[in-house]
């Protein structure tokens, strides 16, 4: 069985069909690259100094964009089921206030301070708890059959007055100094040759991918991709990895963050500076790593496959054999557990632990996962689309502080791109149909 | 065909009751390897009902249900599906947002040396079902939304098929189809039959039920009213029974 290309199509839909890559895809990539170089120029013409695209910003904005992207992924799976989950600010909250009681008050005093099992511990705690609280709602939604928005609208409140509880309202800090490596900064950082060594993996992989795709399909005998086609894709997943990693690298630490780093090791600084690469942050590897896992979780597994069936269709998924109710037990819970996995990273980024961590971040995620192009009516989502829609929320967020917009400006201006882009993804959901 | 063999199923004095009505009421039917059972009745008087309990979506109250000689437990699809029953389902079940290889694997999906699922395996074999049952059938990558009536009745089908099913249960399979789709449907059944199968047919349409079943069993109210062979009553003795609830053999 071979393609034939259509000969009427042009040459842009026509190399489409050929490399496969999803239109929604390249719409969003393309509304984000809008985004990024409207806010450059404007910040260029109104302020005469144009931020947006430098080194500097892009990689503090993948580090701002990880927590609520870590819990995007998840939200994905919630609303694919025709659920929501209100309740992952106040989770994220609960997680990093009883992180941040075990790793400043209650360990070091059985290890001592600055012991290495004790970000450890305390890692597995908060992702243990999330999921503890994600399941217990989960498991109201599904055995006790309360709606999903008011058992997580409870949860909303709930767990933020236990955050409170927890340490009568007090800041905790400062956090372990290995947990706080988590949540990015200078040293949170993998560096030069880490970066390196990252990217290379990286392409390796998307070569590995693109290779046993070919394999699979030519043991079915299905229609195999031109191998220009494929060449393309290589080149240019490679060209993105690598694009990011010389990004990445070229943001290079303060000089006080170097003078203090060449104190501590012995290091002279010589007279023109030293050059020190941030490299990927933690956080975004674990956004990225993440990323990765949900994806292959969806689009491979049984599990994924469930998670869709029970979307599209939730009786059939039932009368398929499909537990629906221990499935739905089991998304919350996972979803609970990234939201104790953004509250490390939100934690470690600030360095200390707060009750009022992770406030309006349930509207994020949800926004993010809804602007990706998970519908709300069920059944459709996507992993890297979720994480695109928090990288183009963080991008109108700090794009409008770069060129000064105030809060209220921004509140706005977000509210009316959500709504925006649900009405285009609309619209071309039922042109595609 | 000779009666003396064990029944595929053996449904004995079945109920089962919501919120105070009782929507199947004792009821007991059998079904042999290779006959096609019809069951008729006004719409609520329990045909679905009945076979749900079967399918395992429903859980009987009281009674017993035999598949093959033994005594089954069926407490959801599952067990059903372990007891080789499959089912066709008014709605055909389909998650619309899958494609045609996932929905007929829905729940036994195909899996990989390190468990992941084969999408390619199971279109391979969605291709290879398909061009029996359906030839026309060229739509395996888009999802079932977007298929025509006919076409996803086949992908219900073919997941019967593809699945050895000894008892197959069809709850309307003909009600949303054309013509010819119609005829393509009686020419399976017809087929299936013939390999032994046993098969529950639910229909509302009298011809097509005294053309296609060896025997046919009528409800009201919850209750099985009669079920005879096809060969000893007229369409007129079958509407009787369903309108009136009386079975004119008995009263006879």
């Amino acid at each position: 069985m071979t393609d034939t290309p259509n000969t009427d199509a042009g040459p842009v839909k026509r190399f489409l069909r050929a490399t496969e890559i999803d239109t929604r895809l390249l719409g969003m990539v393309g509304a984000l690259l809008l985004i990024w170089i409207g806010f450059h120029l404007t910040g260029h013409f109104k302020n005469g100094f144009a931020a947006f695209l430098t080194p500097r910003n892009l990689w503090n904005l993948s580090v701002q964009t990880s927590s609520i992207g870590i819990m995007a992924t998840g939200m994905v799976l919630v609303i694919v089921t025709r659920h929501i989950d209100l309740s992952v600010g106040s989770i994220l909250g609960f997680c990093a206030i009883v992180m941040g009681v075990i790793q400043v008050n209650i360990l070091p005093q059985y290890l001592g301070l600055g012991h290495p099992l004790i970000w450890i511990i305390a890692v597995l705690c908060g992702l243990a708890l999330g999921a503890l609280v994600g399941a217990f709602q989960g498991w109201m939604i599904a055995y006790l059959t309360i709606p999903a928005f008011i058992v997580t609208l409870g949860g909303l409140l709930v767990w933020r007055g236990v955050a409170f509880l927890v340490a009568r309202g007090e800041t905790i800090s400062p956090v372990d100094e290995t947990f706080s490596l988590l949540g990015g900064g200078p040293y949170g950082a993998v560096g030069g040759t880490g970066s390196w060594i990252v990217g290379l993996i990286a392409c390796a992989a998307i070569l590995w991918v693109l290779v046993s795709s070919r394999k699979r399909r030519a043991e079915h005998g299905f229609a195999q991709r031109p191998v220009w086609a494929e060449g393309f894709l290589a080149a240019l997943g490679c060209g993105t990895v690598i694009g990011a990693v010389l990004l990445v690298n070229a943001y290079t630490w303060p000089k006080g963050i170097v003078k203090q780093y060449a104190e501590a090791n012995n290091i002279v600084v010589p007279a023109e500076g030293l050059a020190i690469s941030y490299g990927f942050a933690i956080p975004v590897l674990i956004m990225i790593g993440v990323g990765i896992a949900m994806t292959i979780l969806m689009t491979r597994t049984r599990f994924g496959r469930y998670v869709f069936a029970i979307g599209g269709n939730p009786e059939a998924a039932a009368l398929a054999g499909i537990n629906t109710r221990w499935m739905t037990v089991k998304i919350f819970a996972l979803m609970g557990m990234l939201a104790g996995l953004s509250a490390v990273v939100a934690s470690a980024r600030l360095g200390s632990a707060t009750n009022a961590l992770g406030t309006l971040d349930e509207l994020y995620v949800i926004a993010a996962a809804v602007i990706g192009g998970t519908s709300l009516a069920g059944g459709v989502g996507t992993i890297y689309g979720a994480i695109l829609g928090a990288l183009v929320m963080q991008s109108l967020q700090t794009g409008m502080v770069l060129i000064g917009f105030d809060s209220a400006m921004q509140q706005i201006v977000v509210g009316s791109v959500l709504v925006l882009a649900v009405f285009i993804d609309n619209r071309y959901r039922s042109k595609t149909k | 065909m000779t009666q003396t063999q064990t029944p595929l199923v053996d449904i004995r004095d079945l109920s089962i009751s919501f919120g105070g009505i009782k929507a199947v009421d004792g009821v007991s039917l059998d079904l042999y390897p290779g006959e096609v059972v019809g069951l008729l009745g006004h719409n609520g008087a329990g045909k679905s009902t009945l076979i749900k309990m079967l399918s395992g979506a429903y859980q009987k109250d009281s009674g017993e249900i035999w598949i093959e000689g033994k005594k089954a437990d069926i407490r959801s699809p599952r067990d059903s599906r372990d007891h080789n029953i499959e089912t066709i389902y008014q709605t055909l079940a389909l998650a619309d947002n899958l494609d045609a290889a996932s929905n007929l694997f829905l729940g036994r999906e195909l899996t990989t040396k390190l468990g992941f699922v084969d999408d390619g395996a199971m279109e391979a074999e969605t291709r290879k079902i398909m061009a029996r049952l359906n030839p026309n059938f060229k739509k395996l990558k888009e999802p079932v939304s977007a298929l025509s009536g006919g076409q996803r009745q086949s992908v219900a089908i073919a997941r019967a098929v593809y699945f050895k099913a000894k008892i197959l249960i069809m709850d309307e399979p003909t009600a949303a189809l054309g013509v010819h789709e119609t005829q393509m449907v009686a020419d399976l059944i017809k087929e299936l039959k013939n390999q032994g199968l046993g098969i529950f047919l639910i229909s509302h349409d009298t011809r097509e039920m005294m053309e296609l079943c060896d025997r046919v069993a009528v409800m009201k109210n919850g209750q099985l009213i009669g079920a005879e062979r096809v060969e000893d009553v007229t369409e007129d003795d079958i509407l009787s029974m369903i309108i009136m609830g009386k079975n004119p053999k008995k009263a006879a």
